[in-house]
């Protein structure tokens, strides 16, 4: 009981401590400088906005494409967003279009794990997707974004993109580009077979007038495999192209 | 593009700017005036003991263009305060802005309450508000001041302090200009942190490129050239990483003037001239040189030091070095070249206003080597790599062993001290050894290699670099100042063995903009460092980062330990702590109160490298657990 009472003085002794700024200020006339103080050192939030493509793709008919990525956050933990889309002239509609938006959260010093749901807007069938991926910065500085997906028809599909950027000069700056999909089981109604489905590549020269602000042109390569690409042969449609592109890369 | 006469014009017409920078040089504070009237000789600006000071945000013009400032009585740089040692000091400062703003006297030891950090020492200074600080002036200098709060100082809001010692100056000089280096942009500093957070290397245009790859493969041949390119890679690093924010953003001013303003200083043929060179930037480490002219240093962070002479020194953000300069009748060039050499400042000095010298080109942008990563341990590559983790720790504890008890067994001689200047009679062997015998190793090894997503890198082999110059200094044809040729003048008013050491990290990751101490920004510590009045310690620096930093402490000098032993250890307030570098200080924990001590690189502090050290006349049982404990992280 006695060292009971000893805890309990000392534990009230201390809750009273007089600490020397308590002479000059009350703590409610320090509270709002000390959060401030916190804020101002290390806990400043961000946002980001950045149209990695932004860009014409001269396809028949022609084609406006971007890949778009944005988050909200500090250094641990982020919102984020993730848009991919092509939208044919010709036909008047996407070919391709998905918007993604979840959580973000430091995995490594390099790498951010992301959980999210990706909704597609194409046309044609939508589907909504769970997703889980990492993404961040491998050694050799490939930029990576790799993810899992289940459908809301429980289909599970993979992609993997990885990304590089060679300096020829200290704005003039080639990115090649490769992005692989992986079916894992047969979607005859979005025309995706089970495997590697398909494959994106592109190879952008960019001159950064301002970091934020790049002009490109480049080649924008995509090829379908395997039974995916037998769907497409089976619609009568290509299993893959090449076209050049004219963009601009943009972020906030 | 708006020139200077339309410009003029506009300005009559809208009324809205002040006295910027060459704007109405008759508005400029008279000591930052080019020619004859900025010198300080018998000329006071703001002396005495009693100041009205107003913080504004105006209009100004800097080497020609229009920005936005955050002024002080409409000056920027703000007025020169001259001092007597001695005086108690009144100081009313009144806050025009629409947010809180405060002034921190740099370098100068004051009750801590009139220290001006808000959050620490002062709720802040709140709009339309005026604080008054009150204190005695213990010692005489060069010193500066500059606003605690938000990214003020960025904007304008520094000024220099001139303290004239009671009993007369040790050295002979017949004139003195103060020198105020600075960096400025035309972009909010919030926005250009903004950047910073997103983009690290944004503002670095000396990237290597396809042409440094091509002109490596034929000096060095294809084999070296990609195992030197993978080595880097591996690490996802670049050796061209000098400085956050570069000449490709700032414009760098003396005086607020920039390098086409040219801020002229006069002199007489004959004359000793003293220039007090202060560092008030954000984030830009200067070499500064005269060609042809030898500087002899007799004062450092504003306590006199040995003469000494040299061509050249590094200054980092928040250093003063106080040189004498015996000028022939010709005009100099004071040079002052960023860190990373993708800018510069100049001034001139010269017998008579108009004259100029020639300006000498930008250097080679130094790269960064492997010695600046200090034997590193990188990132998540060792992540799962245990075995090499214990080995390393293993061999780090005997170095520190080696380095204790360095008068019974001298360790290898390390390339970059001079051993030859160690004083080794005044070496206090025993005490040494029994202070470290009686230091929990274990404790310190436990905050030593902590790692977390804001720490990419541990410097394993860290050396010391005292005695080297800086980033791009080593190879210079001519002198180039070291921390190990500064002396203090007078002996250290505090010549105790520390009673013990205390390891602290610099670590960063610049991929994410983190930047803080023992991996933990100032966000996320939980308490501050505790230390017992009148304790001797031993603070003991690791820069585990790529890039050097300018550390300040306040309300205490740091002894910088250059000689182990030495009663005249130089002194200072700030120390530039180089990559892969393992340096230490010894403080004397004399003044009661709460302390910032953080990295004077405006951007690193904000993105968290920053911490609070409190001084008490008795701990408490929870102050005691972070006594030992610089982290506060336990």
């Amino acid at each position: 009981m006695k060292k009971l009472i000893t805890l309990f003085l000392a534990l009230t002794t201390f809750a009273h401590a007089q600490e020397p700024i308590d002479e000059y200020y009350t703590p409610e006339e320090m509270a709002a400088s000390r959060m401030m103080l916190i804020k101002m050192h290390g806990a400043t939030n961000h946002l980001f906005l950045m149209a990695d493509k932004f860009e014409y793709r001269d396809v028949p008919g022609g084609a406006l494409a971007w890949e778009a990525k944005g988050w909200y956050g500090g250094d641990h933990e982020k919102l984020y967003i993730k848009s991919e889309a092509e939208f044919g002239f010709a036909e008047d509609e996407f070919h391709e279009g998905d918007f993604e938006a979840g959580y973000s959260r430091a995995i490594s010093p390099f790498f951010d794990f992301q959980a999210g749901i990706k909704q597609d807007f194409s046309e044609g069938p939508k589907r909504t997707y769970g997703t889980i991926g990492v993404m961040g910065l491998a050694p050799y500085w490939f930029e990576i974004d790799g993810n899992l997906e289940v459908s809301n028809k429980g289909d599970i599909a993979a992609n993997f993109e990885v990304e590089y950027e060679l300096l020829l000069t200290q704005r003039m700056i080639l990115q090649p580009i490769v992005e692989l999909n992986f079916q894992f089981q047969d979607v005859p109604e979005l025309e995706l077979g089970s495997g590697l489905s398909k494959l994106e590549a592109g190879l952008r020269l960019r001159y950064e007038i301002e970091r934020e602000f790049a002009p490109y042109i480049g080649v924008h390569w995509h090829q379908s495999f395997g039974r995916t690409a037998d769907y497409h042969r089976a619609e009568g449609e290509g299993t893959g192209d090449v076209s050049v592109v004219a963009g601009v890369r943009l972020w906030y | 593009m708006l020139n200077r006469r339309n410009f003029l014009k506009t300005t009559a017409a809208t009324g809205g700017f002040i006295a910027g920078v060459g704007l109405l040089p008759q508005m400029l504070p008279a000591w930052a005036q080019s020619g004859g009237r900025a010198d300080l000789s018998g000329l006071n600006v703001l002396s005495g003991t009693e100041y009205d000071l107003y913080v504004d945000k105006k209009r100004v013009l800097i080497d020609g263009k229009p920005g936005n400032g955050i002024v002080v009585n409409d000056q920027l740089p703000a007025p020169l305060l001259r001092w007597k040692e001695g005086d108690d000091i009144t100081i009313r400062v009144k806050n025009n802005l629409d947010v809180d703003t405060s002034i921190h006297w740099h370098g100068i030891l004051l009750p801590f309450q009139m220290d001006g950090v808000p959050g620490v020492t002062f709720p802040g200074i709140k709009p339309g508000e005026t604080f008054t600080y009150k204190f005695p002036l213990l010692q005489a200098g060069t010193y500066w001041y500059h606003s605690h709060s938000g990214l003020q100082e960025q904007s304008g809001h520094y000024g220099p302090i001139v303290i004239e010692p009671k009993d007369g100056y040790p050295q002979e000089f017949d004139r003195e200009y103060v020198m105020v280096l600075s960096d400025w942009t035309f972009e909010n500093p919030h926005r250009l942190f903004d950047k910073l957070k997103k983009m690290g290397h944004g503002f670095n245009y000396q990237q290597r490129d396809l042409a440094e790859f091509l002109s490596d493969v034929r000096k060095n041949g294809l084999g070296a050239t990609m195992a030197d390119r993978n080595m880097w890679g591996a690490m996802r690093m670049t050796p061209t990483d000098l400085s956050d924010v570069t000449g490709a953003s700032y414009t760098y001013l003396i005086n607020g003037h920039g390098p086409e303003d040219n801020w002229t200083g006069i002199f007489s043929p004959g004359e000793k001239v003293r220039l007090r060179i202060i560092n008030a930037s954000a984030m830009t480490i200067f070499n500064v040189r005269i060609p042809d002219l030898p500087m002899t240093v007799v004062q450092a962070d504003g306590l006199d030091v040995k003469p000494v002479e040299t061509d050249e020194f590094q200054i980092g953000v928040a250093e003063t070095y106080d040189v004498i300069i015996e000028p022939e009748t010709r005009a100099y060039t004071f040079m002052c070249e960023s860190i990373e050499r993708a800018g510069y400042v100049r001034a001139t000095l010269a017998p008579q206003l108009g004259m100029t010298a020639d300006v000498p080109a930008l250097r080679e942008r130094p790269k960064l080597t492997m010695k600046d990563m200090g034997g590193m341990d990188h990132g998540d590559m060792d992540h799962g790599n245990l075995d090499m983790g214990e080995m390393d720790h293993s061999q780090m504890n005997h170095e520190e062993m080696d380095h204790a008890t360095m008068g019974h067994t001298m360790p290898e001689p390390e390339p970059d001290v001079d051993h030859s200047q160690m004083d080794h009679s005044q070496m206090d062997h025993a005490a040494m050894g029994d202070d470290m015998s009686g230091m929990d190793m274990g404790e310190m090894q436990a905050h030593s290699h902590i790692k977390n997503h804001g720490v990419v890198n541990t410097a394993m082999a860290p050396v010391s670099r005292l005695g080297e110059p800086g980033i791009g200094l080593e190879n210079v044809p001519h002198r180039a100042l070291t921390y190990m040729d500064l002396e203090a003048l007078i002996m250290n008013p505090d010549m105790r063995t520390p009673e013990r050491e205390i390891e602290l990290h610099l670590t960063s990751n610049m991929e994410r903009y983190m930047w803080s101490f023992d991996g933990l920004k100032f966000s996320e510590v939980k308490d501050n460092i505790y230390f017992k009045k009148d304790e001797r310690i031993r603070l003991t620096m690791v820069n585990d980062t790529m890039m050097p930093h300018p550390i300040h402490l306040h309300g205490m000098f740091f002894d910088v330990v250059t000689v182990d032993g030495s009663h005249f250890k130089p002194r200072k307030h700030t120390i530039i702590v180089k990559p892969g570098e393992k340096l230490s200080v010894d403080i004397t924990t004399d003044a009661i109160g709460d302390w910032a001590f953080h990295c004077h690189l405006m951007y690193h502090m904000h993105a968290g490298m920053f911490r609070v050290v409190s001084i008490r006349e008795q701990l408490t049982h929870q102050q005691m657990g972070h006594h030992m404990d610089m982290g506060g992280a336990s």
